[in-house]
């Protein structure tokens, strides 16, 4: 049988990632650049995951394209799909028992519902972006850290500095009251995985809980916030290395069973 | 409540048009010419010198149709000019005037223009009031918006007050409060239109009202043939009808007429949809005037109809005497308990056989909006069927993200695409 190589792209807010399957099975290579859509990222992408995978475009069987971008990708890809759907596809890959993914991605938090390996229901934020991916870079920045660190530095905390405003604008103006009143940046990073936690079990809570559940996008490798949701949420929560790859890897499996048919 | 004067979307007025729309239908060309009727007889009342009132949408039309007062309906002028593109201009007024930006978006540009302000959609222009009629069974942000205009032209404002009703059925006590009323607003409104009440006026506008909801059920009836025989959109423009002319006989025979060409569509299986069908959902509150294209857009691509909105039970009601009557006004989305808004919801869900939801969590109608998370989760327990939210206005163009929609939508179809299977595959 002839072997099928598809193509993934999720072309988020803040980040393009590209990930090629060989038979809907294997990962061949994948790739990420840190600007998203609008932008040079998914075309980057797109070359550097054929870079790795040491292929053309022509290569591949199939392209499928999703995330905030994916209508940008018209002519490129072969079909586009919402993220919703490529992310439970990609988190019923790693997680087979999986029934809610949560994913919070640069400027959205998802909460899907998941029978059988496919979505059957979801909720989304409205359009503030509180308890997003954005309102962590927003904090990072105010409190002068990388935002990769944020993790490491809240596990050091002794106390939780709650931070109360669900806005990012005012949360903000709340940290940098609370570092004017000389808290401890690792207990200010606490509060705010919290603040994100509560933010993100409303909606979740929302449409229902059922585990497994798996925690996918880049706020994922935040184990700070993956931790405060666990126990917000009084549920055990998966993540994977592949977390920000996630949606990227649903699009690919989509794309083989489009290859396939 | 939301409603404007436009035919289809995919021929809406609201945006500047490539092509040619199609003509309308003698129904819809007839729905038209009513509701322009009501404007136009507003102006001649002033040219005559007679009062003019403005009134919410669900006032007893009944009693002003009675006494021969020209009245207007500021909802369907506010729907009007925000589906013009004129409504974030006119809520910025109104907020340059002191209204707080989170205060609906059609007492926005309702007091706006009451202040003053004239819009660029000439078909929507009114004359200024000499007195208003609020219900507030519609909404309770309906008091201050109309003690706003009443207090701005000094003028009367006879009021009727709905309270809320935490139970389905209304009690006798209540129909006494209504009432009482109602007979009070007759007595105020007989000294403004300087003439006695007449009773056979009266009764023949409960006649027509009784007829005009009767038609508009049927009409509305007709999205649950599938494939539909029309857009669920169109019942939106149509609402225009029933908010501003219940009480007239051509409005009921412009509903009746439609009613024939529908029967027409179903006997010989066409549409006048423009897309074949596949998915049929329920959109849930009033529709973004202002983007009203962008909305269409992702429902036509992915063949989406909307085959049921709440306006159907919500504006069909059908009564016998001044008592039912009094009943029938304490029923409309917002006065209504949370159980009674479901079974309205799931009744016509299941009657029109959708496959979804969307929800529009609409910034200008917090108590519509508030209890719609509850709702969706009944939904979806009841009905099985996937539901989705976004995020948008009905007047205020702020308050809505194209990209985001557009995700949302394609989330419900991918959804109800698989929510098909599984049930399929079940049985």
């Amino acid at each position: 049988m002839k072997t099928i190589y598809t193509m993934g792209i999720d072309v988020g807010s803040t980040a393009s990632k590209c990930i090629i399957l060989k038979d809907g099975k294997e990962i061949v290579a994948k790739s990420l650049v840190d600007v998203g859509a609008g932008t040079s990222g998914p075309a980057r992408a797109i070359s550097e995951v054929l870079e790795a995978a040491g292929m053309k475009k022509e290569d591949m069987d199939y392209i499928l394209a999703t995330g905030y971008g994916r209508n940008s990708l018209e002519g490129v890809a072969d079909h586009q799909m919402s993220e919703l759907s490529c992310h439970a596809r990609g988190a019923y890959f790693l997680f087979p028992n999986v029934h809610t993914v949560i994913d919070i991605g640069g400027q959205d938090v998802k909460v899907v519902q998941i029978e059988n390996g496919v979505m059957v229901n979801f909720a989304m934020n409205d359009k503030c972006a509180a308890g997003t991916g954005r309102f962590l870079d927003v904090m990072a920045r105010v409190l002068e850290v990388k935002v990769e660190d944020l993790a490491k530095l809240g596990a050091e905390s002794t106390k939780n500095v709650p931070i109360s405003s669900t806005c990012t604008v005012f949360a903000e103006s709340e940290v940098i009251s609370q570092l004017s009143q000389g808290s401890d940046k690792r207990d200010i990073i606490n509060g705010i995985h919290h603040s994100v936690a509560s933010r993100v079990v409303g909606l979740a809570n929302r449409l229902g809980v059922r585990d497994d559940v798996v925690m996918t996008g880049g706020v994922a490798q935040n184990g700070g916030v993956v931790s405060a949701l666990q126990e917000a949420l009084g549920h055990t929560i998966h993540t994977s290395p592949l977390t920000q790859y996630n949606g990227a890897l649903g699009a690919a499996l989509y794309a083989y069973q489009r290859a396939s048919r | 409540m939301a409603e404007t004067e436009k035919t289809t979307v995919a021929a809406t007025e609201a945006a500047p048009v490539k092509k040619a729309p199609k003509p309308a239908s003698p129904g819809t060309q007839a729905l038209r010419k009513v509701v322009s009727d009501v404007y136009a007889a507003a102006w001649t009342a002033k040219e005559k010198g007679e009062p003019v009132g403005w009134s919410s949408s669900k006032f007893p039309c009944e009693i002003a149709e009675a006494l021969g007062l020209a009245v207007v309906y500021p909802e369907n002028q506010a729907a009007g000019i925000a589906a013009q593109h004129d409504g974030e201009r006119m809520c910025q007024a109104a907020e340059e005037l002191g209204f707080d930006n989170d205060i609906c978006g059609y007492a926005r540009i309702s007091l706006a223009y009451a202040s003053g302000v004239e819009t660029t959609n000439e078909s929507r222009r009114v004359p200024m009031p000499d007195f208003v009629l609020c219900c507030n069974n519609i909404c309770n942000c309906m008091t201050k918006w109309y003690e706003n205009i009443a207090r701005m032209h000094n003028i009367p404002l006879i009021m009727i007050d709905v309270p809320y009703n935490n139970e389905v059925t209304v009690s006798d006590s209540q129909v006494a409060y209504m009432r009482a009323q109602f007979d009070d607003a007759i007595h105020q409104m007989e000294k403004i239109a300087g003439r006695k009440f007449d009773e056979k006026k009266f009764e023949q506008a409960c006649a027509n009202a009784n007829r005009t909801a009767k038609a508009w059920l049927k009409v509305c009836d007709y999205l649950q043939y599938k494939p539909a025989p029309m857009s669920g959109f169109d019942l939106f423009n149509h609402m225009a009808d029933v908010v501003t002319a219940r009480g007239k006989t051509a409005t009921a025979e412009a509903f009746e007429l439609l009613a024939t060409e529908l029967e027409e569509h179903v006997k010989n299986g066409t549409t006048t949809a423009p897309f074949p069908e596949q998915y049929r959902v329920m959109f849930e509150g009033i529709p973004c005037w202002p983007d009203l294209r962008a909305l269409f857009k992702p429902l036509k691509a992915n063949g989406v109809n909307v085959t049921a909105v709440v306006y159907a039970p919500a504006f069909g009601f059908v009564y016998d005497d001044m008592d039912s009557m009094a009943r029938a006004y304490c029923k409309a989305p917002n006065s209504v308990c949370i159980e009674q808004g479901v079974e309205w919801r799931e009744g016509i869900c299941r009657d029109n056989k959708v496959d979804g939801v969307l929800v529009h969590y609409n910034r200008s109608c917090k108590p519509w909006s508030g209890y719609m998370a509850e709702m969706q989760r009944r939904f979806t327990k009841d009905l099985g069927v996937p539901c989705a939210g976004f995020d948008g206005d009905q007047a205020d163009p702020r308050n809505f993200n194209q990209a985001q929609y557009e995700t949302r939508v394609q989330g419900l179809v991918e959804a109800m695409e698989e929510t098909k299977k599984l049930k399929e595959a079940r049985a």
